[in-house]
């Protein structure tokens, strides 16, 4: 691929092509036409090279972790713990024993809320989040703020889908334990201004938690620059296995922090009459974890850094301002998340349409979409809409398949007018 | 566009547009609010129940093009009828949404009772947009049996 003059700022751009031949379900078809994945925000199709990991494991040196002395268990603990290398790495933490291995940044979420939430919020505390967030980070904390009488609060956003950081400020106050933003909006792309919502969080004496699950595939992620105390990824957003993900939390916090499951791994000693909890990281983790998809989520995130994380982000930014302008230019169509700064996402509203029909035409296009409140209903009661259409951009999309996006809306309108 | 267009006929596409019935009912003695989690659609439906016949149907709500045409056509279809003929419309309009598409046209024979509503018969073979159809019928259902609320998980 030729370099364009807009890629001039990183070393190497994305050979976009290349990157796509990697992925076996983008070289398939769908009602007969080749697959337009638009649909990363929800989960993002794998290489072969993430596909093959997880299946040499099983095939190679499968076996359970922590426990035989036997070659297999040894060989099987080695890649484990070096896929925790590969996440504390990926996310700049200091110690490998920072990262936990989890379901996804749901459970994540629900770790910090049940663990840390439990412990130091009570009655009459505050928790704050924004109104940009993902389900996964408005129930947990409602969860505890009932268990424990204490209050969620919310800051508001803008027409653009920005946090409000006057509002967000003034919300901060003597009793917030807790606050916790996503890094970067599901439903509208928005990236939150982080660094200074920590500091704030901090000068205000709460912590601060990061649902990053939808950063992780678009951003270059430094937990110490951040400053935070706790962030959370999912794996099968950044390319990898569905059903692991990691919580990366602040040693001091972690080590003073209750287990969440009990069970076999995350123990020191067990009578019946009492137990003692393992070290870290392996106090959090009860029970046999997914070693196989942990191990292919560090592939994962190789091959990511591997395509140049800057690249990669050069990449999405010029399509979706491609995007933007394309899906701007059409009449009936209005962007829904506008804010200046955004990564990933394109969602939007078409006069006359309800978008679950948007997504159903579109399907018999080859083009896949979100349609719906993207787990997020409280943003589109913020815009007084039920539902939206979501295109959202991953390392292997291209102009062309936005291109497909447009002329698939096109026949949407011809098919309603 | 073949299949596509069997799904959005045009007597869906004119009721999605200009959806008949489209009211409250001040005078309803049973309604109820349907829900699809999963997309957000939402429809109240308003049935005026004088003994044993439907007089009047009628209904709420925001969805997408399949669900507002057949909360529609459904109202069409209900008034006038008793309780047990609309209880084995909903078996029927259930039957025809839900089939395996192979077997659709056997579906449609056996229901020609359904009349117009038999435009459905291409729903079955979209599912994820069966419950979009079939959301009206079951919020009715609950209606008619006095619960407050139908879903369709």
């Amino acid at each position: 691929m030729s370099a364009q003059p807009d890629s001039i700022r990183t070393p190497e751009a994305l050979d976009v092509a290349a990157v796509r031949r990697e992925f076996p379900l983008l070289q398939t078809t769908v009602h007969g036409k080749p697959l337009v994945y638009l649909d990363s925000a929800a989960s993002a199709q794998k290489p072969q090279v993430v596909i093959d990991a997880e299946r040499d494991v099983y095939e190679r040196y499968y076996s359970n972790i922590h426990r035989g002395v036997h070659q297999l268990s040894v060989l099987a603990t080695d890649a484990y713990e070096r896929a925790r290398a590969r996440v504390q790495r990926f996310l700049g933490a200091r110690e490998a024993r920072e990262i936990l291995f989890v379901r996804g940044a749901t459970e994540a979420i629900n770790l910090v809320a049940q663990t840390y939430g439990r412990r130091n919020v009570g009655a009459g505390d505050e928790v704050l989040i924004t109104g940009l967030e993902h389900h996964s980070n408005i129930v947990p904390w409602q969860m505890l703020c009932e268990e424990k009488g204490a209050t969620l609060k919310v800051a508001p956003i803008d027409d653009a889908g920005v946090v409000d950081m006057a509002a967000f400020e003034g919300l901060l106050g003597p009793r917030t334990r807790i606050v916790s933003v996503s890094h970067v909006s599901n439903a509208l792309g928005t990236i939150n201004p982080v660094e200074r919502m920590t500091e704030r969080a901090h000068a205000a004496g709460a912590v601060i938690v990061i649902d990053g699950a939808q950063a992780a595939p678009h951003l270059a992620i430094d937990v110490e620059r951040i400053g935070c105390d706790f962030y959370a990824f999912s794996g099968h957003k950044v390319y990898g296995p569905s059903g692991v993900g990691a919580l990366y939390g602040r040693a001091a916090l972690l080590e003073a922090m209750p287990p969440w499951q009990g069970g076999g791994d995350m123990i020191s000693s067990v009578t019946f009459e009492k137990s003692t909890w393992a070290e870290l990281p392996h106090k959090f983790e009860a029970g046999t974890p997914n070693v196989a998809g942990t191990i292919a989520l560090a592939v994962a995130i190789e091959w990511l850094e591997g395509l140049g994380l800057e690249a990669v982000a050069a990449h999405e930014d010029e399509l979706l301002a491609y995007g933007t302008e394309l899906l701007s230019a059409i009449p009936g169509l209005r962007l829904v998340g506008t804010a200046p700064d955004k990564a990933g996402v394109l969602s939007f509203v078409l006069d006359g349409v309800h978008p679950h029909d948007i997504g159903t035409i579109l399907d018999y296009e080859g083009v896949a979409i979100r349609t719906g409140h993207h787990c997020a209903q409280p943003v589109m009661d913020r815009y007084g809409i039920p539902a939206t259409a979501r295109a959202s951009l991953a390392c292997f999309n291209t102009r062309e398949d936005l291109d497909a996006l447009a002329r698939g809306i096109g026949k949407v309108q011809e098919m309603f007018k | 566009m073949n299949d596509l267009r069997e799904l959005y006929q045009e007597v869906i596409l004119d009721h999605s547009r200009n959806p008949r019935h489209f009211r409250e009912m001040p005078e309803a003695n049973r309604h109820a609010d349907g829900h699809n989690p999963l997309c957000g659609d939402r429809v109240t439906v308003y049935l005026h129940l004088a003994g044993d016949v439907i007089e009047d149907v009628s209904f709420k709500g925001a969805g997408c093009s399949i669900s507002t045409a057949s909360a529609s056509m459904m109202a069409d279809a209900l008034r006038g009828k008793s309780v047990d003929e609309v209880r084995a419309l909903f078996d029927r309009f259930h039957d025809l949404v839900t089939s395996d598409p192979s077997h659709a046209a056997d579906q449609l024979d056996a229901s020609s009772e359904l009349g117009k509503l038999a435009v459905f018969s291409g729903v079955c073979e979209f599912p994820m947009r069966v419950k979009c159809a079939s959301l009206p019928w079951h919020t009715m259902k609950a209606a008619l049996e006095g619960a407050a609320r139908a879903s369709t998980e």
